[in-house]
C-alpha cells in the first residue's frame, strides 16, 4: 500500500480537527483512525512514522504514536 | 390471487378534525368537515356515477355525472364538488337523476367509437362502467354529425399512445399533469365540440415538455391515453404490491400481470413515500429484467483474457468457495471481502456481511454508499446521534421554506420533487445552492427566491457563510439551543463561526456568490417558519463532504429546525436501498445499527447469534481494498449487484486493482463492466423476481414482493447462501422473512420489524421497537437520539484539485431524469430515447473560447484520464463549470474523476475534477482500448455438444 496515499489521508484527518486545542485534536484524529482504519494501512503508516514520517502533520505524528501506544483517549 | 382494486373516493381526503354527520339514502354518515358528498357516499359504499373526478386530483366539477339531490336545496348540485354539511339529508339516485345522467352519458358516448370488444380498456375503462350504471340504452345521435372519430393517435412515446378518438374531455389528464406531476404539458385547446387534450403547443408527446411520469395515464378513464403494453398484452389478471428497484424515493407500484409476465407497473394510491404517483423509470423501464443481454447460467474462467465458459451452480459455487479459501491460505485471512449493494433487498445486504464477519472471517465488507452518502451517515451520527435523514417526505406539506443543496431532485428523486413543487406552489420559499441552473430553480408555476450558484468544492464556505449571518445577526433560536444541544460546544461553535473570515463578504471571490444573496438566504431560512434542509450527493461527493454534512445539521440545530414536521436535515439518498445497505451493516467497521464492530456488548450479542468469534478491528473499505490489491495483499473479492468499474472514480486505477485479484466474483443481471476483469459471474434475480424489503431516505422499510420466478433459478440472498454453506458456514435460511427476523432479533431499532408487521402496517420508518411499535416518521422530536445535539466546528478547507493553466476548468458529475446511474438497467429499456449518450455541457463563453459547437465530438481530459464525448452549449452552466452524467459505458466518465476522497469517509470527488476541453474527432485511445477490452472479456463458449 502507498504510503504517500496514508500520509494525505492522515493528514486530512487532521486538518478538520486543526481548530482543536492541541490534545482533544490528538485524541480526535487518533480516534478516528482507530474506527476506520484496517490493520494494513496502520501498519503501513506505523512503518512510515519509524522511518521518520515525512510529510506527517505534527499533530497526527503524535496521534498516531498515542494510537500504537494504546494511550489514546476515546474523546 | 385477482388484481387489486384500489377504491376512488371520487375526491381527496379532508384532513379536518371536525366530523359532520349526514344522510346518504337513508344511512347516516360522519365525516371530516371539508369532504366532498361523492367520498361521503364511498365511504358508505354509495358509489355516484362520475368521470371527470378521481380520488388523485382536485375535484373539477365538469361532467354532470354526478349529480345529487340535497333536501331543500334548490337543483341537481355536483357531488363532486359539494362539500358536506351538518343535518344534510342527500339522494343519489331517483328517476330525475337517472335520466339526467342517461342524457349525459348519450352525448358522451354519441362521439365515443363503439369498439369496446376490440378496445384495450375493455374490461377496464370507466366510460364503460359509467354507462352500464346510469342504465345506457340508446344513442339517440348518430355518428353521422361531425366527431372526432377518425382523429388520429399519437404513438410517438414509447410507452403509451394517445388516441383522441376516445377522447371525452374530462381534463382528468391536464389536471394531473399539473397537479400530480407538477409538468403542465397539457392543455385543452380550443372551446366547446372543437375542444382537444394537446401536448404542449400541439406537440407530439414525445417532443413536448412532457416527462412520461405516466400520471395522466393512470387518470384517464377511458382508452385515450393507455399504456402500449396494455395495447400488446391485453389487460392484467392479477397483482402483488411491490417497490420500485430505482431510486430512493421507494414507489410502491401494483405489478400487474398476466401469468409469469408484468403487463404494466402502476403506482400504489397506498404507497407512503409516493401515495399513487410515479416517474419514467419506475413506471415504465422495467423491461430490462426480460433483456436479452441478461445472463442466466453461472460461468467461469481461469483467467480474464479466458473467454467465459457456463457451468452449473454447484460447480460455480464449488470452484468459487475453493478459490476464496485457497487465496486465504496462501495470502491470509484479511485476503478476501465483499461489497454489498443497494440495489439488493435488506435481507441480501444482511447475508453478504454476515458471510463476509462469519465465514470470511473478517470485515472488508463495503458498499456503494461508500461513494455517495457514506459521510451523511458520518455527519449526522456525530451531531445527532443517527446515521439517517429526519424526517418523512409528507413533513414538505409543511414546510414554509426549502434549501436545497447539491441536489437535483426532479431528475435524480423525480416524484419526491413532484411534492416539492406541490408545496412550493402552495407558496414556500425556495432557495437553491448549486453550481447549475437546476430545473426546478425555474418550472411552470415556481420559481426560486434565490439561487446561491457557488463554485463546485465551496459548500462549506457557502453553509458557514449562512450560520455566520445567523449567529451574528442574533438569528439563532436561542430557546432550542439552550433546551437540545450541547451548550458548551454550542459557544465554541458560534464564536467560531462569528469569526470575520466566514462572513459572506470575505468568501464572495471564493465561492463566486454575491454576499447579499448569502445574506438574504440565510435570512429567510432562518426567519421564514418551518426551514427544510434537502441536499444530495452534490454535498457528500467531495474532500469535505462529511464536514459539509455537519455544518448543514449545525444549521439546522441553530435555527431550531429540527424534531417536527416541516424541518430538518434530509439526505436525498440515490439508490432505492442505500438507506438499508447503510442500516444492514455494509461498512466494514459497523454491524446493523451502526455500531462499532469495536463494541464489546455488540460484538458478542453478533457472536452468540452467529455461534463464531467475531473481529473487532474495521475491515478496508472499497478504495482501501483496490490499494491493498495494487499492493499484493487482497487477492479475492465477492460483488453482488454492484459495477465499482463505472460507477467508481478513477477508473484506470481500479481496473488495476481488480486485475491484480486472483478470483473476482460478479453477481449481476448484466456483464456489466466490471465483469471484463471477473473470474466467476454468478446470474442475479430482478426485484421481480424475489422476496425481501427496500428502505427508502425516509427510513421506511417497504415489502419487494416475487412476481415471476427467477430467471436464473436463485434469489440473490440463496446464491449467497448456497456460497456460504460451501464456505463452511451452516445457513438455512427458507425464506428471506426468516432473514428479517434475525435482523430484527440484533438490531435494536428494527425490533419489532417482520413481513408480518409489514404487511399489517403497508410500510414501517425505523426506529420500529417497543418505544415505537409503529415506526417513527419525524426524529429527534423531544431530543437527539444521542441525547444532546452537537455544534461541531466545521472549517473550510480547499479541496487540492484546483484548476491551473493546463485544467482551467471544473467538471461536476450527476444523472439525468430517464438514466439510472451506470445506465445497466435504464439503457436496456426504451429510455434511452430520451438520452442516447453522454453529453458535455459547458458555458457559450467556454466554447466560444475553444470553438466548439453546440453538437461537436470535444474531448475531456484531466490528469487521470481522458475520454471523448459530444457538447451540449447551455447558460445554465456556471462560466467555468461543466458537467457531464455517467450512464454510458463507451463515455466512461470516471476515467476523469480523481482519486481525492472525503477525509473522513473516503466518499470520491467525483463533484469537482479541474479539465480541460478540445476540438476533438474521434474516440481517445483509451476509449478504443477499453472498447475492445469490453468485446473480448464478454465472449462466451459455445457450450460443448451433447
Ligand atoms: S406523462 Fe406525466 S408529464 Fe407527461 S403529459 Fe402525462 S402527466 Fe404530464
Ligand atoms: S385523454 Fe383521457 S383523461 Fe384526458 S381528457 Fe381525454 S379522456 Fe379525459
Ligand atoms: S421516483 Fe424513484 S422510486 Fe419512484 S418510480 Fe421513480 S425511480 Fe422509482
Ligand atoms: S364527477 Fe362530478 S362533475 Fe364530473
Amino acid at each position: 500500500m502507498s504510503p504517500d496515499r496514508h500520509v494525505y489521508m492522515a493528514n486530512q484527518i487532521g486538518k478538520f480537527f486543526a481548530h482543536q486545542r492541541e490534545d482533544i485534536a490528538v485524541d480526535e484524529i487518533a480516534d478516528h483512525i482507530r474506527s476506520f482504519w484496517e490493520r494494513r494501512m496502520l501498519a503501513d503508516i506505523y512503518a512510515h512514522l519509524d522511518k521518520g514520517g515525512a510529510g506527517l502533520d505534527p499533530r497526527v505524528i503524535l496521534a498516531l504514536r498515542k494510537l500504537r501506544a494504546g494511550t489514546a483517549v476515546a474523546p | 390471487m385477482g388484481l387489486i382494486h384500489e377504491i376512488d373516493y371520487g375526491t381527496k381526503a379532508s384532513s379536518n378534525t371536525k366530523l359532520v354527520s349526514l344522510s346518504i339514502d337513508g344511512q347516516t354518515v360522519s365525516v371530516p368537515e371539508g369532504t366532498s358528498v361523492m367520498r361521503a357516499a364511498m365511504e358508505l359504499g354509495t358509489q355516484i356515477p362520475k368521470l371527470c373526478a378521481t380520488d388523485m386530483l382536485d375535484s373539477f366539477g365538469s361532467c354532470r355525472l354526478c349529480l345529487v339531490e340535497i333536501e331543500g336545496r334548490a337543483g341537481t348540485p355536483a357531488s363532486c364538488t359539494t362539500p358536506v354539511a351538518q343535518g344534510m339529508v342527500v339522494h343519489t339516485q331517483n328517476a330525475k337523476l337517472a335520466k339526467l345522467r342517461r342524457g349525459v352519458m348519450e352525448l358522451y358516448i354519441s362521439d365515443h367509437p363503439l369498439d369496446c370488444l376490440t378496445c384495450s380498456a375493455n374490461g377496464n375503462c370507466e366510460l364503460q362502467d359509467m354507462a352500464g350504471a346510469v342504465g345506457l340504452r340508446e344513442v339517440r345521435y348518430g355518428d353521422e354529425g361531425a366527431n372526432h372519430l377518425d382523429s388520429v393517435a399519437d404513438t410517438s412515446n414509447p410507452y403509451f399512445q394517445f388516441d383522441p378518438a376516445k377522447c371525452i374531455v374530462c381534463s382528468r389528464c391536464v389536471r394531473a399533469c399539473e397537479e400530480v406531476q407538477g409538468t403542465f404539458a397539457l392543455t385543452i385547446a380550443g372551446s366547446g365540440f372543437g375542444s382537444k387534450v394537446s401536448a404542449g403547443m400541439d406537440e407530439a408527446f414525445f417532443e413536448s415538455e412532457c416527462v412520461s411520469c405516466g400520471a395522466c395515464v393512470q387518470a384517464c378513464p377511458t382508452a385515450t391515453l393507455m399504456e402500449k403494453s396494455v395495447i400488446e398484452m391485453g389487460q392484467p389478471e392479477h397483482s402483488e404490491v411491490t417497490t420500485c428497484a430505482y431510486c430512493g424515493v421507494g414507489c410502491a407500484f401494483k405489478a400487474e400481470m398476466r401469468g409469469e409476465e408484468v403487463v404494466r407497473m402502476v403506482p400504489y394510491k397506498d404507497g407512503k413515500a409516493n401515495h399513487g404517483h410515479s416517474c419514467i423509470k419506475g413506471r415504465f423501464a422495467w423491461g430490462y429484467a426480460t433483456h436479452k443481454d441478461r445472463i442466466t447460467k453461472p460461468m467461469i474462467r481461469a483467467k480474464i483474457t479466458d473467454p467465459w465458459r457456463e457451468v452449473s451452480w454447484e460447480e460455480a459455487i464449488a470452484y468459487t468457495a475453493a478459490e476464496f479459501k485457497r487465496i486465504q491460505a496462501k495470502y491470509g485471512t484479511d485476503s478476501i471481502g465483499g461489497i454489498t449493494s443497494s440495489r439488493c433487498t435488506n435481507e441480501e445486504t444482511y447475508l453478504i456481511q454476515k458471510l463476509v464477519r462469519a465465514g470470511f472471517g473478517n470485515n472488508n465488507v463495503d458498499t456503494c454508499a461508500r461513494v455517495c452518502h457514506s459521510p451523511t451517515g458520518y455527519g449526522l451520527k456525530n451531531t445527532y446521534g443517527t446515521s439517517a435523514g429526519t424526517q418523512d417526505f409528507d413533513s414538505v406539506d409543511h414546510a414554509d421554506v426549502i434549501l436545497i443543496i447539491g441536489a437535483n431532485p426532479t431528475d435524480g428523486h423525480p416524484v419526491f420533487a413532484s411534492r416539492m413543487k406541490k408545496r412550493l406552489r402552495e407558496g414556500a420559499k425556495l432557495i437553491v445552492a448549486d453550481p447549475r441552473r437546476i430545473d426546478i430553480i425555474r418550472t411552470p408555476h415556481v420559481e426560486a427566491q434565490i439561487h446561491l450558484p457557488l463554485q463546485p468544492g465551496t459548500n462549506v464556505a457557502v453553509v458557514n457563510a449562512l450560520a455566520h449571518v445567523i449567529v451574528t445577526e442574533g438569528l439563532v433560536d436561542e430557546a432550542f439551543v439552550r433546551e437540545r444541544c450541547d451548550m458548551a460546544e454550542f459557544v465554541d461553535w458560534a464564536e467560531f463561526i462569528a469569526q470575520d473570515r466566514h462572513s459572506p463578504e470575505t468568501i464572495e471571490g471564493l465561492c463566486g456568490v454575491p454576499a447579499k444573496l448569502i445574506r438574504e438566504a440565510a435570512r429567510l431560512y432562518a426567519t421564514g417558519g418551518n426551514g427544510a434542509i434537502y441536499y444530495g450527493l452534490g454535498v457528500t461527493e467531495h474532500s469535505q463532504g462529511s464536514t459539509t454534512v455537519i455544518a448543514i445539521a449545525n444549521l439546522a440545530m441553530a435555527t431550531g429546525n429540527i424534531g417536527r414536521p416541516g424541518v430538518g436535515v434530509n439526505p436525498l439518498r440515490g439508490q432505492n436501498n442505500v438507506q438499508g445497505a447503510c442500516d444492514m451493516g455494509s461498512f466494514p467497521h459497523e454491524f446493523t445499527g451502526y455500531r462499532h464492530v469495536s463494541d464489546e456488548a455488540t460484538r458478542e450479542l453478533f457472536e452468540n447469534t452467529w455461534g463464531v468469534a467475531l473481529r473487532g478491528d474495521p475491515g478496508l473499505r472499497i478504495p482501501n481494498m483496490i490499494d491493498a490489491a495494487m499492493a499484493g495483499s487482497f487477492m479475492g473479492l465477492y460483488i453482488q449487484g454492484e459495477d465499482i468499474v463505472q460507477s467508481d472514480p478513477d477508473t484506470k486505477h481500479m481496473t488495476a486493482g481488480l486485475r491484480a485479484m486472483e478470483c473476482v466474483v460478479v453477481q449481476d443481471l448484466f456483464l456489466n463492466e466490471s465483469a471484463s476483469f471477473a473470474h466467476v459471474f454468478l446470474p442475479g434475480s430482478s426485484f421481480l423476481e424475489k422476496d425481501g424489503t427496500f428502505t427508502n431516505a425516509e427510513r421506511r422499510i417497504q415489502r419487494v414482493r416475487k412476481v415471476m420466478a427467477p430467471k436464473n433459478g436463485y434469489g440473490d440472498w440463496e446464491v449467497t447462501q448456497l456460497l456460504a454453506n460451501e464456505m463452511g458456514m451452516d445457513m438455512h435460511y427458507q425464506h428471506p422473512s426468516e432473514i428479517m427476523d434475525e435482523i430484527a432479533a440484533v438490531t435494536p431499532t428494527f425490533a419489532d420489524v417482520s413481513f408480518a408487521a409489514l404487511d399489517r402496517l403497508g410500510s414501517i420508518q425505523w426506529p420500529c421497537n417497543a418505544q415505537a411499535p409503529e415506526g417513527t416518521p419525524v426524529m429527534h422530536i423531544d431530543h437527539f437520539v444521542r441525547g444532546k445535539g452537537r455544534f461541531i466546528v466545521t472549517d473550510y478547507v480547499a479541496t487540492d484539485e484546483r484548476t491551473g493553466a493546463r485544467f482551467p476548468l471544473l467538471l461536476t458529475t450527476g444523472r439525468i431524469l430517464s438514466q439510472y446511474n451506470v445506465g445497466a438497467q435504464t439503457r436496456r429499456t426504451e429510455n434511452v430515447a430520451w438520452h442516447e449518450e453522454d453529453l458535455l455541457e459547458l458555458h457559450p463563453h467556454d466554447a466560444e473560447n475553444r470553438g466548439i459547437k453546440d453538437g461537436d465530438w470535444v474531448k475531456l481530459a484531466s490528469r487521470a484520464g481522458e475520454t471523448t464525448l459530444r457538447a451540449r452549449i447551455t447558460d445554465r452552466m456556471a462560466l467555468g463549470v461543466v458537467y457531464t452524467t455517467f450512464h454510458h459505458p463507451e463515455t466512461q466518465a470516471n476515467v476523469i474523476t480523481t482519486e481525492f476522497s472525503d477525509w473522513a469517509t473516503n466518499c470520491p470527488e467525483y463533484k469537482v475534477t479541474a479539465v480541460q476541453i478540445s476540438p476533438s474527432n474521434g474516440p481517445t485511445e483509451w476509449q478504443v482500448s477499453y472498447q475492445k477490452l469490453s468485446d473480448d472479456a464478454r465472449r462466451i463458449t459455445a457450450p460443448a455438444a451433447e
